[in-house]
């Protein structure tokens, strides 16, 4: 019953929603669009390729960054190809670190072939068995506002997995160039001098 | 990544107070790491076979697309008195997949020379904002030792 599936843009709104020092990976396709929907960030770093890399990328961050909130957004067609990452990433322990996966078992972008979450795959089920502190499937808006109290608080690493609907949403965009999004996201972070260092 | 040529270097690393060791389950999760790494003000190495090289062709976009600087250390199969066949094809490979790639190669082939060679390598790549490969040769870590049964 798709109508008791969430609604992606509303949920990533919510949980994006008084962000504050949060720091944001978005997987590339329309987990991306999302993101950029609930508002341009430099401390959301958008991917438009390099598919698999996301929870990587928010890897690096949590241990580079172990005083501050790390959060991944992203697709189920994404996760699928590094399910190895929840393995690296439970052995580390990162206590910062939270993935969302935006559950909607279609690859979207590429003409709404199903996913393996559609065959059944419980992605939720493969970070709990690697050693995530929490694994969820969140079906419900009921449960959103836990979960990002749980992206704000809670011991990592989390997962969230977002049963969403499937439907092609307008594009919202955003900046292309990867030096340009480096550059902001470490000047935000890190500071002006960071272009130095 | 595990492997047998960088062994002493994995245990000096994982024995380094200022350095954090992270495991992977295959070499591209080095290349999105390195980056978040970074990203978090951080600076990365990433220690591979050239086996594990084809498996990072796409994730390398990342580091040529936001000109991010990445060191790997790359130990040779399939060059120099290999004995396993399946090495061969990957090893001939890493020089011009890595160039393809937009990621020097520089290749290590003396023992005297590492710290020269990987110095430069680390400058190339933290101060070029970019990715850069020392390749270490199968010469200076041994062909031999690979046949060796534990």
């Amino acid at each position: 019953m798709s109508d008791a599936l969430l609604d992606r843009r509303k949920v990533v709104q919510a949980l994006l929603d008084r962000r504050e020092g949060l720091l944001v990976v978005a997987g590339l396709g329309s987990s991306a669009w999302d993101c950029t929907a609930a508002g341009d960030h430099p401390l959301t770093f958008p991917l438009w390729g390099a598919m698999g890399s996301a929870c990587m990328i928010g890897l690096g961050l949590a241990l580079a960054q172990p005083r501050r909130r790390v959060l991944v957004v992203t697709g189920d067609g994404e996760m699928l190809m590094g399910l190895g990452s929840f393995a690296t990433i439970a052995a580390q322990r990162p206590g910062n670190l939270a993935v969302v996966v935006l559950d909607n078992e279609r690859y979207g972008e590429t003409g709404m072939q199903k996913s393996h979450t559609a065959y059944g795959t419980d992605l939720a089920g493969v970070a709990r068995a690697c050693g995530f502190s929490k694994a969820e499937v969140i079906r419900s808006r009921a449960q959103i506002a836990g979960a990002r109290s749980d992206i704000h608080r809670a011991r990592g690493p989390l997962f969230f997995q977002v049963k969403v609907r499937r439907e092609a949403l307008p594009l919202v965009l955003p900046p292309r160039d990867g030096g340009y999004l480096k550059h902001r996201f470490r000047e935000a972070l890190l500071g002006k001098d960071s272009a130095a260092s | 990544m595990p492997d047998a040529g960088h062994k002493r270097l994995i245990e000096l690393c994982n024995s380094d107070k200022d350095m954090a060791a992270v495991p992977l389950t295959t070499e591209e999760e080095g290349i999105g790491l390195a980056a978040g790494a970074w990203l978090g003000g951080e600076r990365a190495a990433l220690l591979m076979q050239s086996s594990g090289v084809g498996n990072c062709v796409n994730a390398l976009t990342l580091v040529s697309n936001c000109a991010l600087p990445l060191l790997m250390i790359v130990t040779m199969r399939g060059e120099w008195g290999e004995f396993n066949p399946w090495q061969i094809p990957m090893g001939q490979a890493t020089h011009d997949v890595f160039r393809l790639s937009g990621v020097p190669p520089m290749r290590l082939e003396r023992a005297e020379d590492a710290f020269a060679v990987v110095s430069a390598a680390a400058k190339l790549a933290f101060e070029g904002y970019r990715g850069v490969a020392v390749l270490v040769a199968q010469s200076l870590i041994g062909a031999k030792a690979f046949e060796e049964k534990p």
